[in-house]
Protein backbone atom coordinates (compact mmCIF):
# COMPACT_ATOMS: atom_id res chain seq x y z
CA UNK A 1 0.00 0.00 0.00
CA UNK A 2 0.89 3.61 -1.17
CA UNK A 3 0.62 6.19 1.80
CA UNK A 4 0.74 9.34 0.48
CA UNK A 5 1.41 12.49 3.35
CA UNK A 6 0.83 16.39 3.05
CA UNK A 7 3.25 18.70 4.58
CA UNK A 8 2.83 22.42 5.14
CA UNK A 9 5.66 25.04 5.47
CA UNK A 10 4.96 27.13 8.55
CA UNK A 11 5.94 29.55 10.71
CA UNK A 12 8.31 27.43 13.67
CA UNK A 13 5.61 27.45 16.63
CA UNK A 14 7.95 28.81 18.88
CA UNK A 15 8.16 32.17 17.11
CA UNK A 16 5.60 34.99 18.39
CA UNK A 17 4.47 36.62 15.11
CA UNK A 18 3.67 40.24 14.48
CA UNK A 19 1.28 42.09 12.49
CA UNK A 20 2.76 44.24 9.50
CA UNK A 21 2.53 47.79 10.41
CA UNK A 22 -0.05 48.66 6.95
CA UNK A 23 -2.41 45.70 8.25
CA UNK A 24 -1.95 43.67 5.50
CA UNK A 25 -0.79 40.84 6.91
CA UNK A 26 1.38 38.85 9.24
CA UNK A 27 5.07 39.45 8.70
CA UNK A 28 6.73 36.98 7.44
CA UNK A 29 10.30 37.92 6.70
CA UNK A 30 13.56 37.01 8.35
CA UNK A 31 10.83 34.48 10.47
CA UNK A 32 12.19 31.08 11.41
CA UNK A 33 9.89 28.09 9.30
CA UNK A 34 9.21 25.04 9.67
CA UNK A 35 7.18 21.47 8.88
CA UNK A 36 3.76 21.97 10.38
CA UNK A 37 3.92 20.22 13.79
CA UNK A 38 1.27 18.09 12.57
CA UNK A 39 2.42 16.84 9.34
CA UNK A 40 5.90 16.09 11.51
CA UNK A 41 3.53 13.37 12.96
CA UNK A 42 1.73 12.61 9.71
CA UNK A 43 4.83 11.89 8.30
CA UNK A 44 6.21 9.99 11.51
CA UNK A 45 3.21 7.86 11.35
CA UNK A 46 3.58 6.74 7.33
CA UNK A 47 7.22 5.71 8.49
CA UNK A 48 5.82 3.52 10.92
CA UNK A 49 3.58 2.23 8.89
CA UNK A 50 6.30 1.62 6.60
CA UNK A 51 8.30 0.26 9.03
CA UNK A 52 5.78 -2.22 9.97
CA UNK A 53 5.52 -3.72 6.76
CA UNK A 54 2.15 -2.18 6.04
CA UNK A 55 3.41 0.29 3.82
CA UNK A 56 5.11 -0.03 0.36
CA UNK A 57 6.40 3.24 -0.39
CA UNK A 58 5.65 6.70 1.18
CA UNK A 59 5.39 9.94 -1.11
CA UNK A 60 5.43 13.33 0.77
CA UNK A 61 4.05 16.45 -0.86
CA UNK A 62 3.80 20.04 -0.49
CA UNK A 63 2.10 22.63 -1.85
CA UNK A 64 3.95 26.30 -1.70
CA UNK A 65 6.74 28.56 -2.88
CA UNK A 66 10.11 27.01 -3.85
CA UNK A 67 11.45 27.44 -0.26
CA UNK A 68 9.05 24.38 0.63
CA UNK A 69 11.02 21.90 -0.76
CA UNK A 70 13.22 22.18 2.14
CA UNK A 71 10.02 21.14 4.33
CA UNK A 72 10.20 17.78 1.92
CA UNK A 73 13.75 17.49 2.25
CA UNK A 74 12.96 17.16 5.17
CA UNK A 75 10.09 14.73 4.92
CA UNK A 76 12.65 12.13 2.83
CA UNK A 77 15.03 12.76 5.92
CA UNK A 78 12.49 11.53 7.99
CA UNK A 79 11.92 8.17 5.91
CA UNK A 80 9.55 9.30 3.06
CA UNK A 81 10.81 7.52 -0.70
CA UNK A 82 10.25 10.85 -2.64
CA UNK A 83 8.41 14.11 -2.88
CA UNK A 84 6.09 16.31 -5.13
CA UNK A 85 6.47 19.69 -4.81
CA UNK A 86 3.50 21.76 -6.47
CA UNK A 87 5.08 25.35 -6.57
CA UNK A 88 2.91 28.53 -6.26
CA UNK A 89 3.79 31.37 -4.81
CA UNK A 90 0.21 32.49 -4.41
CA UNK A 91 -1.46 32.40 -0.95
CA UNK A 92 -2.82 28.16 -1.45
CA UNK A 93 -6.06 28.68 0.75
CA UNK A 94 -7.11 24.88 2.03
CA UNK A 95 -10.02 24.52 -1.11
CA UNK A 96 -6.95 24.83 -3.34
CA UNK A 97 -5.03 22.69 -1.96
CA UNK A 98 -7.13 19.64 -1.55
CA UNK A 99 -8.24 20.23 -5.42
CA UNK A 100 -4.96 19.62 -5.73
CA UNK A 101 -4.45 16.93 -3.56
CA UNK A 102 -7.30 14.90 -4.91
CA UNK A 103 -5.79 15.27 -8.23
CA UNK A 104 -2.64 13.63 -6.69
CA UNK A 105 -5.05 11.11 -5.31
CA UNK A 106 -6.23 10.42 -8.35
CA UNK A 107 -2.56 9.81 -10.30
CA UNK A 108 -0.93 7.98 -7.34
CA UNK A 109 -3.94 5.92 -6.18
CA UNK A 110 -2.89 5.63 -2.84
CA UNK A 111 -3.87 3.53 0.05
CA UNK A 112 -4.27 6.02 3.13
CA UNK A 113 -3.16 10.15 2.67
CA UNK A 114 -2.36 11.27 6.02
CA UNK A 115 -2.69 15.09 6.81
CA UNK A 116 -2.02 17.37 9.81
CA UNK A 117 -5.67 18.16 11.51
CA UNK A 118 -4.79 21.95 11.35
CA UNK A 119 -1.72 23.96 10.18
CA UNK A 120 -0.82 26.03 12.96
CA UNK A 121 -0.64 29.24 10.80
CA UNK A 122 -4.30 29.85 9.45
CA UNK A 123 -5.45 27.45 12.03
CA UNK A 124 -7.92 26.39 8.83
CA UNK A 125 -8.62 22.47 10.02
CA UNK A 126 -9.83 21.75 6.54
CA UNK A 127 -7.85 20.58 3.91
CA UNK A 128 -8.20 16.89 5.18
CA UNK A 129 -12.09 16.86 5.20
CA UNK A 130 -12.56 18.68 2.02
CA UNK A 131 -10.02 16.19 0.29
CA UNK A 132 -12.21 13.38 1.72
CA UNK A 133 -15.13 14.87 -0.08
CA UNK A 134 -13.60 15.53 -3.26
CA UNK A 135 -12.49 12.37 -3.49
CA UNK A 136 -15.50 10.42 -2.24
CA UNK A 137 -13.65 8.71 0.24
CA UNK A 138 -13.79 8.62 3.93
CA UNK A 139 -12.43 10.06 6.14
CA UNK A 140 -10.81 9.92 10.45
CA UNK A 141 -9.85 13.48 11.47
CA UNK A 142 -8.28 14.44 14.58
CA UNK A 143 -6.30 10.42 15.45
CA UNK A 144 -4.53 9.81 18.06
CA UNK A 145 -4.47 6.06 16.82
CA UNK A 146 -4.72 4.53 13.26
CA UNK A 147 -5.06 0.53 12.80
CA UNK A 148 -4.60 -0.65 9.17
CA UNK A 149 -6.66 -4.41 9.24
CA UNK A 150 -6.80 -5.56 5.90
CA UNK A 151 -8.75 -4.12 3.59
CA UNK A 152 -10.06 -1.34 6.71
CA UNK A 153 -8.62 1.19 8.96
CA UNK A 154 -9.91 2.05 12.93
CA UNK A 155 -9.29 5.29 13.39
CA UNK A 156 -9.72 6.35 17.19
CA UNK A 157 -10.69 10.28 17.12
CA UNK A 158 -9.89 12.69 19.41
CA UNK A 159 -13.25 14.71 20.05
CA UNK A 160 -14.59 17.06 22.57
CA UNK A 161 -16.26 15.05 25.11
CA UNK A 162 -13.23 11.82 24.55
CA UNK A 163 -12.69 9.19 22.12
CA UNK A 164 -14.33 7.89 19.34
CA UNK A 165 -13.31 4.82 17.41
CA UNK A 166 -14.49 4.24 13.94
CA UNK A 167 -13.41 2.18 10.98
CA UNK A 168 -13.29 3.00 7.31
CA UNK A 169 -12.89 1.09 3.72
CA UNK A 170 -9.58 1.56 2.48
CA UNK A 171 -8.66 3.85 1.15
CA UNK A 172 -9.43 6.52 3.42
CA UNK A 173 -8.24 9.89 4.61
CA UNK A 174 -7.04 10.35 7.86
CA UNK A 175 -5.39 13.62 9.84
CA UNK A 176 -3.51 13.74 12.77
CA UNK A 177 -3.98 14.93 16.67
CA UNK A 178 -0.98 15.63 18.74
CA UNK A 179 -1.18 12.25 20.38
CA UNK A 180 -0.86 9.97 17.40
CA UNK A 181 3.15 9.37 18.26
CA UNK A 182 6.08 11.47 18.64
CA UNK A 183 7.94 12.34 15.83
CA UNK A 184 11.30 11.22 15.47
CA UNK A 185 14.45 13.63 14.56
CA UNK A 186 16.28 13.15 11.26
CA UNK A 187 19.70 11.81 11.67
CA UNK A 188 22.83 13.44 10.19
CA UNK A 189 23.27 10.74 7.42
CA UNK A 190 19.72 10.28 6.99
CA UNK A 191 19.41 13.91 5.69
CA UNK A 192 22.75 13.51 3.36
CA UNK A 193 20.65 10.59 1.88
CA UNK A 194 17.20 12.99 1.71
CA UNK A 195 19.46 14.98 -1.15
CA UNK A 196 19.23 12.07 -3.56
CA UNK A 197 16.20 11.12 -2.88
CA UNK A 198 13.45 11.88 -6.09
CA UNK A 199 11.90 15.31 -5.98
CA UNK A 200 9.47 15.99 -8.88
CA UNK A 201 8.54 19.76 -9.35
CA UNK A 202 5.11 20.56 -10.95
CA UNK A 203 2.57 23.72 -10.77
CA UNK A 204 -0.93 24.04 -10.09
CA UNK A 205 -1.51 24.19 -13.74
CA UNK A 206 -0.18 20.99 -14.38
CA UNK A 207 -3.09 19.84 -12.91
CA UNK A 208 -5.89 22.89 -14.21
CA UNK A 209 -6.25 23.73 -10.51
CA UNK A 210 -7.22 27.48 -10.14
CA UNK A 211 -4.96 28.60 -6.72
CA UNK A 212 -6.99 31.71 -6.59
CA UNK A 213 -9.82 31.65 -3.74
CA UNK A 214 -13.33 34.25 -3.56
CA UNK A 215 -12.26 35.02 -0.03
CA UNK A 216 -10.28 38.43 0.35
CA UNK A 217 -7.98 39.22 3.31
CA UNK A 218 -9.21 42.74 4.15
CA UNK A 219 -6.99 43.14 7.01
CA UNK A 220 -4.97 41.60 9.95
CA UNK A 221 -5.02 43.10 13.43
CA UNK A 222 -2.90 41.81 16.50
CA UNK A 223 -5.45 41.01 19.30
CA UNK A 224 -6.54 43.42 21.80
CA UNK A 225 -3.35 43.02 24.56
CA UNK A 226 -4.10 42.52 28.44
CA UNK A 227 -2.92 44.87 31.02
CA UNK A 228 -0.07 43.34 33.10
CA UNK A 229 -1.81 42.43 36.17
CA UNK A 230 -0.18 42.57 39.84
CA UNK A 231 1.17 40.14 42.08
CA UNK A 232 -0.47 39.14 45.00
CA UNK A 233 1.82 38.06 48.53
CA UNK A 234 -0.77 35.52 50.06
CA UNK A 235 -4.39 33.26 49.54
CA UNK A 236 -5.88 36.00 51.99
CA UNK A 237 -4.82 38.56 49.28
CA UNK A 238 -5.45 36.81 46.59
CA UNK A 239 -9.33 35.46 47.41
CA UNK A 240 -9.83 39.29 48.33
CA UNK A 241 -8.92 40.63 45.24
CA UNK A 242 -11.30 37.98 43.22
CA UNK A 243 -13.91 38.66 46.16
CA UNK A 244 -13.65 42.54 46.08
CA UNK A 245 -11.84 43.94 43.12
CA UNK A 246 -13.02 41.43 40.56
CA UNK A 247 -16.07 40.11 41.83
CA UNK A 248 -15.61 36.57 40.71
CA UNK A 249 -15.75 35.28 44.04
CA UNK B 1 -30.81 35.99 3.43
CA UNK B 2 -31.70 32.29 4.99
CA UNK B 3 -28.92 30.77 7.29
CA UNK B 4 -28.71 27.07 8.34
CA UNK B 5 -27.17 26.05 11.97
CA UNK B 6 -25.72 22.60 12.36
CA UNK B 7 -27.06 21.31 16.07
CA UNK B 8 -24.18 20.31 18.25
CA UNK B 9 -25.55 16.67 20.10
CA UNK B 10 -23.94 15.29 23.15
CA UNK B 11 -25.07 11.85 24.04
CA UNK B 12 -28.50 12.73 21.53
CA UNK B 13 -29.02 15.93 23.67
CA UNK B 14 -28.83 19.31 22.32
CA UNK B 15 -25.66 20.82 23.34
CA UNK B 16 -25.01 24.31 24.91
CA UNK B 17 -22.84 25.51 21.85
CA UNK B 18 -25.69 25.90 19.53
CA UNK B 19 -27.16 28.21 21.78
CA UNK B 20 -23.81 30.49 20.48
CA UNK B 21 -23.70 29.98 17.11
CA UNK B 22 -27.60 31.20 16.58
CA UNK B 23 -26.14 34.08 18.32
CA UNK B 24 -23.39 34.31 15.52
CA UNK B 25 -26.82 34.03 12.94
CA UNK B 26 -28.94 36.31 13.94
CA UNK B 27 -25.82 38.67 13.95
CA UNK B 28 -25.33 38.24 10.48
CA UNK B 29 -29.16 38.40 10.01
CA UNK B 30 -32.51 37.38 8.03
CA UNK B 31 -34.36 33.81 8.69
CA UNK B 32 -32.65 30.99 10.87
CA UNK B 33 -33.47 27.66 10.64
CA UNK B 34 -31.65 24.48 12.75
CA UNK B 35 -30.69 21.29 11.52
CA UNK B 36 -30.38 18.36 14.29
CA UNK B 37 -29.61 15.34 12.53
CA UNK B 38 -29.02 12.24 14.71
CA UNK B 39 -31.16 9.66 15.76
CA UNK B 40 -33.62 9.39 17.87
CA UNK B 41 -33.33 13.47 18.75
CA UNK B 42 -36.61 14.56 19.40
CA UNK B 43 -35.62 16.44 22.51
CA UNK B 44 -33.51 18.22 21.33
CA UNK B 45 -35.41 19.40 18.30
CA UNK B 46 -37.88 20.22 20.89
CA UNK B 47 -35.01 21.85 22.89
CA UNK B 48 -33.92 23.92 19.60
CA UNK B 49 -37.10 25.00 18.82
CA UNK B 50 -37.12 26.63 21.95
CA UNK B 51 -33.96 29.26 20.96
CA UNK B 52 -34.97 32.53 20.63
CA UNK B 53 -34.56 33.92 16.57
CA UNK B 54 -34.93 30.53 15.05
CA UNK B 55 -37.69 29.89 12.90
CA UNK B 56 -38.09 26.53 12.11
CA UNK B 57 -36.33 23.23 12.97
CA UNK B 58 -35.15 21.02 10.28
CA UNK B 59 -35.08 17.20 12.23
CA UNK B 60 -32.93 14.69 10.55
CA UNK B 61 -33.78 11.44 12.50
CA UNK B 62 -32.46 8.29 10.82
CA UNK B 63 -30.27 5.70 12.23
CA UNK B 64 -27.69 6.64 9.34
CA UNK B 65 -27.03 10.00 11.33
CA UNK B 66 -26.45 8.34 14.39
CA UNK B 67 -22.60 9.46 15.68
CA UNK B 68 -23.15 12.31 13.04
CA UNK B 69 -20.50 11.16 10.85
CA UNK B 70 -18.68 12.75 8.43
CA UNK B 71 -19.99 10.65 5.25
CA UNK B 72 -23.60 10.92 5.73
CA UNK B 73 -23.46 14.27 7.74
CA UNK B 74 -21.44 16.18 4.76
CA UNK B 75 -24.19 14.74 2.07
CA UNK B 76 -27.04 15.48 4.01
CA UNK B 77 -25.85 19.07 4.33
CA UNK B 78 -25.23 19.03 0.54
CA UNK B 79 -28.94 18.08 0.22
CA UNK B 80 -30.30 20.66 2.40
CA UNK B 81 -27.48 23.84 1.93
CA UNK B 82 -28.75 24.85 -1.65
CA UNK B 83 -31.47 26.51 0.27
CA UNK B 84 -28.96 28.98 2.30
CA UNK B 85 -27.11 31.79 2.30
CA UNK B 86 -25.16 30.84 5.17
CA UNK B 87 -24.42 28.02 6.64
CA UNK B 88 -23.55 27.71 10.11
CA UNK B 89 -22.07 25.46 12.90
CA UNK B 90 -20.00 25.92 15.89
CA UNK B 91 -15.85 24.65 15.89
CA UNK B 92 -16.42 21.58 17.84
CA UNK B 93 -15.16 18.41 16.80
CA UNK B 94 -18.55 17.61 15.05
CA UNK B 95 -18.49 21.49 13.25
CA UNK B 96 -15.18 20.88 12.18
CA UNK B 97 -15.48 17.39 11.10
CA UNK B 98 -18.37 17.91 8.96
CA UNK B 99 -18.40 21.32 7.28
CA UNK B 100 -15.45 21.45 5.43
CA UNK B 101 -16.88 18.38 3.66
CA UNK B 102 -19.81 20.65 2.26
CA UNK B 103 -17.84 23.60 1.66
CA UNK B 104 -15.90 21.64 -0.86
CA UNK B 105 -18.51 19.50 -2.69
CA UNK B 106 -20.49 23.39 -2.96
CA UNK B 107 -16.64 24.32 -4.77
CA UNK B 108 -16.67 27.23 -1.53
CA UNK B 109 -13.90 27.91 1.15
CA UNK B 110 -14.94 27.75 4.54
CA UNK B 111 -13.90 30.45 7.24
CA UNK B 112 -12.40 28.23 10.74
CA UNK B 113 -13.31 29.78 14.07
CA UNK B 114 -15.27 33.32 12.93
CA UNK B 115 -15.46 35.27 15.98
CA UNK B 116 -17.11 38.57 14.82
CA UNK B 117 -19.29 39.51 12.17
CA UNK B 118 -18.77 42.17 10.51
CA UNK B 119 -21.65 42.51 8.01
CA UNK B 120 -23.35 39.58 6.12
CA UNK B 121 -20.25 38.80 3.90
CA UNK B 122 -17.31 40.10 6.57
CA UNK B 123 -16.10 38.33 9.19
CA UNK B 124 -13.28 37.95 11.97
CA UNK B 125 -10.96 34.95 12.33
CA UNK B 126 -8.15 34.21 14.98
CA UNK B 127 -5.27 32.92 12.92
CA UNK B 128 -1.60 32.25 14.28
CA UNK B 129 -3.25 30.95 17.71
CA UNK B 130 -4.88 33.94 17.95
CA UNK B 131 -1.70 36.11 17.98
CA UNK B 132 -3.42 37.71 14.70
CA UNK B 133 -7.11 38.72 14.17
CA UNK B 134 -7.88 38.49 10.19
CA UNK B 135 -10.91 40.37 8.63
CA UNK B 136 -11.84 38.71 5.56
CA UNK B 137 -14.32 39.04 2.85
CA UNK B 138 -16.13 36.08 1.35
CA UNK B 139 -17.57 36.51 -2.17
CA UNK B 140 -18.60 32.87 -2.32
CA UNK B 141 -21.98 32.17 -2.98
CA UNK B 142 -23.16 30.17 0.22
CA UNK B 143 -21.15 30.97 3.45
CA UNK B 144 -19.86 28.40 5.28
CA UNK B 145 -18.42 29.15 8.75
CA UNK B 146 -17.51 27.42 11.62
CA UNK B 147 -18.40 29.50 14.84
CA UNK B 148 -16.00 30.39 17.98
CA UNK B 149 -19.00 30.01 20.88
CA UNK B 150 -16.70 31.73 23.58
CA UNK B 151 -17.27 35.20 21.12
CA UNK B 152 -21.03 35.13 20.96
CA UNK B 153 -23.35 35.36 24.21
CA UNK B 154 -26.02 32.37 24.03
CA UNK B 155 -29.03 33.48 22.67
CA UNK B 156 -32.64 32.48 25.23
CA UNK B 157 -34.67 30.30 25.20
CA UNK B 158 -37.66 32.35 24.75
CA UNK B 159 -38.75 31.05 21.07
CA UNK B 160 -41.16 29.22 19.74
CA UNK B 161 -40.15 27.99 15.91
CA UNK B 162 -41.52 25.18 14.53
CA UNK B 163 -40.39 21.66 13.74
CA UNK B 164 -39.88 19.71 9.94
CA UNK B 165 -38.58 16.48 9.00
CA UNK B 166 -36.45 16.01 6.84
CA UNK B 167 -36.74 12.84 4.76
CA UNK B 168 -33.57 12.64 2.94
CA UNK B 169 -31.71 9.30 3.95
CA UNK B 170 -28.51 9.20 2.40
CA UNK B 171 -26.35 5.33 2.21
CA UNK B 172 -23.03 5.22 3.98
CA UNK B 173 -21.01 2.37 3.27
CA UNK B 174 -17.64 4.09 3.85
CA UNK B 175 -17.59 4.41 7.74
CA UNK B 176 -19.29 2.92 10.51
CA UNK B 177 -18.87 3.51 14.42
CA UNK B 178 -17.03 1.26 16.53
CA UNK B 179 -17.20 2.62 20.07
CA UNK B 180 -16.96 5.98 22.03
CA UNK B 181 -15.58 6.45 25.70
CA UNK B 182 -16.88 9.83 26.59
CA UNK B 183 -15.58 11.45 29.76
CA UNK B 184 -18.14 11.14 32.63
CA UNK B 185 -17.83 14.31 35.00
CA UNK B 186 -20.37 16.02 37.34
CA UNK B 187 -18.78 19.19 36.49
CA UNK B 188 -19.55 21.58 34.26
CA UNK B 189 -18.39 21.16 30.37
CA UNK B 190 -15.31 22.94 30.08
CA UNK B 191 -16.72 25.42 26.95
CA UNK B 192 -19.57 26.60 29.16
CA UNK B 193 -18.01 27.30 32.65
CA UNK B 194 -18.17 30.29 34.46
CA UNK B 195 -14.52 29.28 35.99
CA UNK B 196 -12.28 26.77 34.46
CA UNK B 197 -9.12 25.67 36.87
CA UNK B 198 -6.62 24.28 35.18
CA UNK B 199 -3.60 22.36 35.93
CA UNK B 200 -0.54 21.69 34.11
CA UNK B 201 2.94 19.54 34.18
CA UNK B 202 3.55 21.07 37.50
CA UNK B 203 1.00 19.07 39.04
CA UNK B 204 2.96 16.54 39.05
CA UNK B 205 0.61 13.65 38.24
CA UNK B 206 -2.56 12.67 37.69
CA UNK B 207 -3.43 11.67 40.95
CA UNK B 208 -1.83 15.38 42.37
CA UNK B 209 -5.38 16.93 40.03
CA UNK B 210 -7.58 15.78 43.23
CA UNK B 211 -5.94 19.80 44.81
CA UNK B 212 -7.92 21.38 41.26
CA UNK B 213 -10.72 18.88 42.07
CA UNK B 214 -11.29 20.16 45.64
CA UNK B 215 -11.14 23.55 44.73
CA UNK B 216 -13.67 23.30 41.37
CA UNK B 217 -16.15 21.31 43.22
CA UNK B 218 -16.45 24.48 46.05
CA UNK B 219 -16.51 26.89 42.78
CA UNK B 220 -18.71 25.21 40.68
CA UNK B 221 -15.95 25.04 37.96
CA UNK B 222 -14.76 23.28 34.78
CA UNK B 223 -11.38 21.65 35.04
CA UNK B 224 -8.59 21.58 31.71
CA UNK B 225 -5.15 20.84 31.61
CA UNK B 226 -1.80 22.22 29.37
CA UNK B 227 -1.12 19.98 26.95
CA UNK B 228 2.29 18.62 28.99
CA UNK B 229 -0.45 17.77 30.94
CA UNK B 230 -2.44 15.42 28.82
CA UNK B 231 0.81 14.65 26.87
CA UNK B 232 2.50 13.30 30.55
CA UNK B 233 -0.76 10.79 31.06
CA UNK B 234 -1.67 13.34 33.70
CA UNK B 235 -5.48 13.55 32.36
CA UNK B 236 -7.26 12.77 29.21
CA UNK B 237 -7.25 14.52 26.11
CA UNK B 238 -10.61 16.02 26.42
CA UNK B 239 -9.17 18.34 29.26
CA UNK B 240 -6.93 20.13 27.11
CA UNK B 241 -7.17 24.08 26.70
CA UNK B 242 -5.33 25.95 24.02
CA UNK B 243 -5.17 26.32 20.41
CA UNK B 244 -5.28 22.88 19.14
CA UNK B 245 -7.44 21.75 22.30
CA UNK B 246 -10.34 23.89 23.73
CA UNK B 247 -10.97 27.11 23.46
CA UNK B 248 -12.43 28.88 26.74
CA UNK B 249 -13.30 32.06 28.20
CA UNK B 250 -15.01 32.14 31.57
CA UNK B 251 -15.40 34.91 33.85
CA UNK B 252 -12.06 33.39 36.10
CA UNK B 253 -9.67 31.40 34.68
CA UNK B 254 -7.05 30.03 37.61
CA UNK B 255 -3.68 28.35 35.89
CA UNK B 256 -1.90 26.22 38.28
CA UNK B 257 1.63 25.12 37.38
CA UNK B 258 1.54 26.21 33.35
CA UNK B 259 4.10 28.02 31.91
CA UNK B 260 1.76 29.83 29.37
CA UNK B 261 3.40 28.94 26.26
CA UNK B 262 1.71 30.70 23.19
CA UNK B 263 -0.37 27.31 22.03
CA UNK B 264 -1.76 27.11 25.86
CA UNK B 265 -2.82 31.52 25.92
CA UNK B 266 -4.62 30.78 22.63
CA UNK B 267 -7.44 28.95 24.28
CA UNK B 268 -7.63 31.07 27.85
CA UNK B 269 -6.30 34.70 27.28
CA UNK B 270 -10.44 35.71 26.34
CA UNK B 271 -11.34 34.83 29.91
CA UNK B 272 -12.06 37.66 32.18
CA UNK B 273 -9.97 37.75 34.74
CA UNK B 274 -6.85 35.03 35.23
CA UNK B 275 -5.59 34.17 37.81
CA UNK B 276 -1.90 32.08 37.81
CA UNK B 277 -0.17 30.37 40.92
CA UNK B 278 3.66 29.43 39.68
CA UNK B 279 7.14 28.53 41.43
CA UNK B 280 8.70 30.20 39.02
CA UNK B 281 8.07 34.44 39.01
CA UNK B 282 9.44 34.62 35.41
CA UNK B 283 7.09 32.34 33.89
CA UNK B 284 5.00 33.99 31.22
CA UNK B 285 1.45 33.10 32.32
CA UNK B 286 2.44 36.09 34.50
CA UNK B 287 2.01 38.40 31.66
CA UNK B 288 -1.37 37.93 31.01
CA UNK B 289 -2.67 37.03 34.76
CA UNK B 290 -4.29 39.56 36.52
CA UNK B 291 -3.42 38.07 39.63
CA UNK B 292 -0.20 36.51 39.94
CA UNK B 293 1.07 34.14 43.07
CA UNK B 294 4.01 33.19 43.05
CA UNK B 295 4.56 29.89 45.22
CA UNK B 296 4.36 26.20 45.44
CA UNK B 297 1.51 24.93 44.24
CA UNK B 298 1.29 22.09 46.78
CA UNK B 299 1.27 24.85 49.60
CA UNK B 300 -0.73 27.07 48.05
CA UNK B 301 -3.76 24.71 46.75
CA UNK B 302 -4.54 22.93 50.03
CA UNK B 303 -4.85 26.49 51.52
CA UNK B 304 -6.71 27.56 48.91
CA UNK B 305 -9.40 25.39 48.88
CA UNK B 306 -9.72 25.65 52.64
CA UNK B 307 -10.47 29.53 52.88
CA UNK B 308 -12.61 29.48 50.04
C1 LIG C 1 1.41 22.16 17.42
C2 LIG C 1 1.37 22.39 18.89
C3 LIG C 1 0.14 22.59 19.49
C4 LIG C 1 0.06 22.80 20.86
N1 LIG C 1 -1.17 22.98 21.40
C5 LIG C 1 -1.26 23.18 22.74
C6 LIG C 1 -2.54 23.39 23.36
O1 LIG C 1 -3.59 23.37 22.71
N2 LIG C 1 -2.56 23.60 24.70
C7 LIG C 1 -1.42 23.64 25.48
O2 LIG C 1 -1.52 23.83 26.69
N3 LIG C 1 -0.22 23.44 24.90
C8 LIG C 1 -0.11 23.20 23.57
N4 LIG C 1 1.13 22.98 23.03
C9 LIG C 1 2.28 22.80 23.94
C10 LIG C 1 2.91 24.07 24.42
O3 LIG C 1 3.85 24.54 23.48
C11 LIG C 1 3.62 23.83 25.78
O4 LIG C 1 4.58 22.81 25.61
C12 LIG C 1 2.68 23.41 26.92
O5 LIG C 1 1.58 24.31 26.98
C13 LIG C 1 3.44 23.43 28.23
O6 LIG C 1 2.61 22.96 29.28
P1 LIG C 1 2.89 23.37 30.79
O7 LIG C 1 2.82 24.83 30.92
O8 LIG C 1 1.99 22.55 31.64
O9 LIG C 1 4.35 22.78 31.04
P2 LIG C 1 5.71 23.55 31.28
O10 LIG C 1 6.00 24.52 30.21
O11 LIG C 1 6.72 22.48 31.58
O12 LIG C 1 5.44 24.40 32.59
C14 LIG C 1 5.27 23.85 33.86
C15 LIG C 1 5.18 25.00 34.85
O13 LIG C 1 4.89 24.51 36.14
C16 LIG C 1 5.59 25.28 37.08
N5 LIG C 1 5.75 24.45 38.29
C17 LIG C 1 6.41 23.28 38.41
N6 LIG C 1 6.30 22.80 39.67
C18 LIG C 1 5.55 23.69 40.36
C19 LIG C 1 5.10 23.76 41.71
N7 LIG C 1 5.38 22.80 42.59
N8 LIG C 1 4.38 24.83 42.08
C20 LIG C 1 4.08 25.82 41.20
N9 LIG C 1 4.47 25.80 39.91
C21 LIG C 1 5.21 24.75 39.50
C22 LIG C 1 6.91 25.60 36.42
O14 LIG C 1 7.51 26.77 36.98
C23 LIG C 1 6.48 25.81 34.96
O15 LIG C 1 6.20 27.18 34.71
C24 LIG C 1 1.22 22.80 21.65
C25 LIG C 1 2.47 22.62 21.04
C26 LIG C 1 2.55 22.40 19.68
C27 LIG C 1 3.88 22.20 19.04
N1 LIG D 1 0.07 24.07 1.17
C1 LIG D 1 -0.04 22.83 1.64
N2 LIG D 1 0.77 21.85 1.16
C2 LIG D 1 0.67 20.58 1.64
N3 LIG D 1 -0.20 20.21 2.57
C3 LIG D 1 -1.03 21.13 3.08
C4 LIG D 1 -1.00 22.48 2.64
N4 LIG D 1 -1.95 23.16 3.31
C5 LIG D 1 -2.54 22.27 4.15
N5 LIG D 1 -1.99 21.05 4.00
C6 LIG D 1 -2.32 19.80 4.73
O1 LIG D 1 -3.56 19.95 5.40
C7 LIG D 1 -3.38 19.91 6.81
C8 LIG D 1 -4.41 20.81 7.48
O2 LIG D 1 -4.28 22.14 7.04
P1 LIG D 1 -5.45 23.21 7.18
O3 LIG D 1 -6.71 22.51 6.83
O4 LIG D 1 -5.08 24.27 6.20
O5 LIG D 1 -5.41 23.69 8.59
C9 LIG D 1 -1.93 20.26 7.03
O6 LIG D 1 -1.44 19.76 8.26
C10 LIG D 1 -1.29 19.56 5.82
O7 LIG D 1 -1.17 18.17 6.05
Amino acid sequence: MKVLVAVKRVIDYNVKIRVKADHSDVDLTNVKMAMNPFCEIAVEEAVRLKEKGVATEVVAVSIGPKAAQEQLRTALALGADRALHIETDERAESLAVAKLLAKVVDEEQPGLVILGKQAIDTDNNQTGQMLAALTNLPQGTFASEVAVDGDKVNVTREIDGGLQTIALTLPAIVTTDLRLNEPRYAKLPDIMKAKKKPMDVKTPADYGVEVASKVSLLKVESPAERKGGIKVASVDELIDKLKNEAKVL
Amino acid sequence: MSILVLADLHEGQLAGATAHVVAAAKAIGGDIDVLIAGEGVQAAADAAAKLDGVSKVRVADNAVYAHQLAEPMGALLVELAGDYTHVLASASTTGKNVLPRLAALKDVSQLSDVIAVESADTFKRSIYAGNAIATVKSDDTIKVMTVRTTAFDAVSDSGSATLEAVDVVVENTQSSFVKQELAQSDRPELGGAKVVISGGRGMGNGDNFKLLNGIADKLGAAVGASRAAVDAGFVPNDMQVGQTGKIVAPDLYIAVGISGAIQHLAGMKDSKVIVAINKDDEAPIFQVADYGLVGDLFEILPELESKL
